[in-house]
């Protein structure tokens, strides 16, 4: 029996009739999924389909082969525990804890059990070094600035880092139970606010779930509006951070030069959906606006004045050779730790692993556009930071070709209602990296669960890594770098 | 009527120039960045606004976290008596340079310790860091001015830092007033030692020690810091900069201190901050250009 035979296939925002999932044993589940990670294969989504009335809820693994471009399910009933696959399989340490929250089902042997957004109200232990040299920094939840709240545990001996310990869980608004209500009129709304500066990406997934379900199609004008707006979205976050490090470092210049450039972008997406977010632009079964000629005109002027900006702003800040001594080699997270931990996006291209979905799971325009994948491999701040100038630069030749050829407007089909029991995955490749809903729908065609996982779930046990062994001083740039959402972790 | 006159000058400079001195950086660093920025006096006003409001204290903190800011403010204004802000100083004695070395050291004791009485790991870490930094700062300092004092033959800050004084050649004056400038840097917290505009507690040198002051200490340790800034600039603008009949000796000074913010405005407008591991390797380069210039003199 081969080793996909357990599972069943889809390709990226495909459905499958949920009677098709096989439902195996958890000896099975666990061993193939280990089989599975040891063909190269990575953990998407590892969840409880935990409901609000089923007492003893089912396991469910989404596997993406990056290779060939499918998804591999497969669900399983454990009893009140199973044997943890954490220690042999890292990258599924944060989903065990959340399935042991969510359902209450015990991965035994997991080595760090601890609740991922309520451990607050339990009031659970940190992890503690004991020793006369040893200090603790505690930081957050409240931060200096305007950012959302995380606390932050290090274990320091002098300014050297030895472990970083971060809890989340205050931005918890309880978004998977609310999409799971649905779908109806508030879900869109729901979807992009799972993580505001994400919006696009998120309402696209949730967007290719329903229209998945509901088999409708979406037309190539609307597939090219979607593109745009997600890549503008991309420029926006990628210059802003970009901004963000030179302003950390004290690089003042670059700080406003970045800053201005950002706004063009949330500008060009106010243009053309009446928010600067992008939020309601995009619909179930298209888009919610078109680009009129006089619209793309301008668009087309702002994206060519941005290349020759971003440019010669980027030009100057990697040219000093003080921003460069200042970014290489700090908060460094080698390709070993990305692959064993399943880090995605930014973080993970920056370390030298070939991961976007829109080159590996390609959807809407991109299965006939390619933007080629940026990849680098000293995964440190400065990999990070060239690694968003990069895909600036392809994100700007991808729109200025697409905005010159848009296709023609042709009608589509209005997204119907899902059918009934059956499952959908999306995978899109948000500015962050892979933002993942999986959903599935009952009998009447509702939302019997509505799972959400974030780039930001999968990326913050990376930062911690990248601050080991550092300077405790690091910190700030290295978590600037990362710049992971805590609203899209706690969801 | 002229004592009047002086003391009247001397009392202007010691309260107005270091929050202009400070817009005028402020202001230098917005042009680079093509902004704006705040109005020059702007330090000035958020000065007056702290001292009207009130101050919040912590529990765990005792006298000492209040006598931090008192005492840092007064050893600064004693160190400026001592340097020539209106043509000539208040006092003068020989040996009144380790005096002033000495004051800034008593007013980084007392911050410190202000700082450590708080029981905060932010501020212990600033504190230690500020502590390591200025052992470092401190020596580069002492050996410039050893090679000013030998020049000069007397150890007061007036003959040290005399218009057209000067070392015996150009090379120990470059190399004195490069380390000075240095240190300069190092012990006003700007970049590429310490960022004075982060708002990240974890990088911070000075900054983090002064977090839990507010209200009228906090605009005592502002006003202080900007005075230890006029003051170290002041120095090395009276040693490089001719006396201008038509200003006055006050006039030459004061824009002298102008042209060193706009000097300071654009090293931070042009370099990153250092890695902090990196602020030592700096601090060492300026105490081995103070030592070169040293052995140039003695020459």
């Amino acid at each position: 029996m081969s080793l996909t035979s357990r599972f069943a296939s889809i390709r990226n925002g495909d459905s499958v009739d949920f009677s098709k999932v096989p439902v195996v044993p958890i000896e099975d589940f666990r061993s193939s999924i280990l089989k599975m990670a040891a063909a190269k294969h990575r953990l998407c989504a590892l969840f409880s389909q935990a409901t609000d009335d089923r007492a003893p809820a089912g396991l469910l693994a989404v596997l993406a082969d990056d290779i060939g471009g499918r998804l591999y399910l497969a669900a399983s009933q454990p009893a009140a525990s199973y044997p943890t696959l954490t220690p042999e399989l890292p990258q599924a340490h944060l989903f065990e804890r959340e399935i042991h929250e969510s359902s209450g089902v015990l991965p035994e042997g997991h080595p760090w059990l601890k609740p991922v957004r309520r451990a607050l109200a339990d009031k659970t232990p940190f992890f503690q070094e004991q020793g006369e040299e040893v200090h603790e920094v505690a930081v957050g939840p409240i931060h200096a600035g305007i950012i959302e709240p995380g606390h932050f545990r290090f274990q320091c001996h002098g300014e050297t880092v030895h472990h970083l310990e971060i809890q989340l869980g205050y931005q918890h608004r309880g978004a998977e139970r609310l999409l799971s209500a649905g779908p109806d009129r508030r879900s869109m709304a729901v979807a992009e606010s799972i993580c505001g500066d994400t919006a696009i990406a998120h309402a696209w997934a949730h967007c290719m779930i329903r229209e998945a379900l509901a088999g409708a199609s979406v037309s190539l004008r609307d597939e090219a509006l979607r593109a745009v707006v997600l890549e503008v979205e991309r420029l926006s976050n990628h210059i802003g951070d970009l901004g963000a490090i030179s302003n950390d470092i004290g690089y003042l210049p670059a700080t406003a030069y970045f800053g201005r450039m950002r706004g063009d972008f949330l500008n060009m997406l106010m243009l053309v959906s009446g928010n600067r977010y992008g939020k309601g632009m995009l619909q179930p079964g298209g888009a919610a606006f078109d680009i009129p000629d006089g619209m793309r005109a301008q668009m087309i002027e702002t994206v060519r004045r941005s290349v020759t900006q971003v440019k010669e702003v980027a030009d100057m800040f990697f040219g000093e050779p003080s921003v460069i001594s200042r970014l290489e080699e700090t908060g460094t997270v080698s390709m070993k730790v990305c692959e064993d931990l399943g880090l995605v996006g930014v973080c993970a291209r920056a370390a030298g692993l070939d991961r976007d979905v829109r080159q590996d799971h390609p959807f809407g325009l991109y299965r006939f556009r390619h933007i080629p994948v940026i990849k680098l491999d000293s995964g440190d701040v400065f990999a990070r930071a060239m690694v968003r100038f990069l895909e600036a630069q392809r994100s700007l030749e991808f729109l200025n070709a697409l905005l010159e050829n848009l296709p023609e407007a042709s009608a589509g089909s209005p997204c119907g209602t899902p059918a009934g029991n059956r499952l959908s995955v999306s995978l899109i490749e948000g500015w962050r990296g892979e933002v993942c809903h999986v959903a599935k729908t009952g009998r009447d065609g509702r939302f019997e669960w509505y799972k959400v996982i974030d780039p930001s779930f999968h990326n913050w046990i990376g930062l911690a890594m990248a601050l080991r062994g550092g300077e405790i001083s690091d910190f700030p740039l290295s978590n600037k770098s990362f710049n992971l959402s805590y609203a899209g972790h706690d969801l | 009527m002229e004592t009047l006159k002086f003391i009247a000058s001397y009392l202007t400079i010691v309260l107005l120039a270091p929050p202009v001195m400070l817009g005028i950086i402020n202001k230098t660093k917005a042009a680079v960045a093509g902004r704006k920025g705040p109005p020059v006096l702007q330090p000035l006003h958020d000065t007056i606004k702290l001292l009207g409001k009130g101050a919040v204290y912590s529990e765990t903190t005792t006298w000492m976290f209040r006598l931090g800011p008192v005492v840092s403010l007064a050893a600064v204004i004693a160190a400026a008596s001592l340097v020539p802000l209106a043509g000539a100083p208040l006092v003068s004695f020989n040996g009144d340079a380790i005096l002033f070395a000495y004051l800034f050291a008593l007013g980084r004791f007392v911050t410190v310790t202000a700082a450590l009485d708080t029981g905060s790991s932010f501020e212990g870490m600033g504190a230690s860091r500020e502590v390591a930094f200025s052992s470092l700062a401190e020596p580069a300092l002492i050996l410039a001015f050893a090679g000013l004092a030998y020049r000069a033959g007397e150890f007061s800050l007036v003959r040290m830092f005399a218009p057209h004084g000067g070392l015996n050649s150009a090379a120990s004056t470059i190399l004195a007033l490069g380390s000075l400038f240095v240190v300069l840097l190092a012990e006003n917290s700007r970049i590429p030692v310490d960022d004075p505009n982060t708002h990240l507690e974890l990088t911070m040198i000075h900054e983090v020690m002064v977090l839990d002051h507010g209200g009228p200490d906090l605009a005592f340790i502002l006003h202080g810091a900007g005075l230890k800034l006029v003051l170290m600039a002041g120095l090395l603008v009276r040693l490089i900069l001719p006396e201008l009949p038509m200003l006055g000796s006050a006039g030459s000074l004061l824009l002298g201190l102008a042209a060193a913010a706009v000097l300071i405005g654009l090293v931070e407008s042009s370099m990153a901050r250092l890695r902090l591991v990196r602020v030592p390797q700096l601090l060492v380069a300026a105490i081995c250009a103070a030592t070169f210039g040293l052995i140039l003199t003695l020459r």
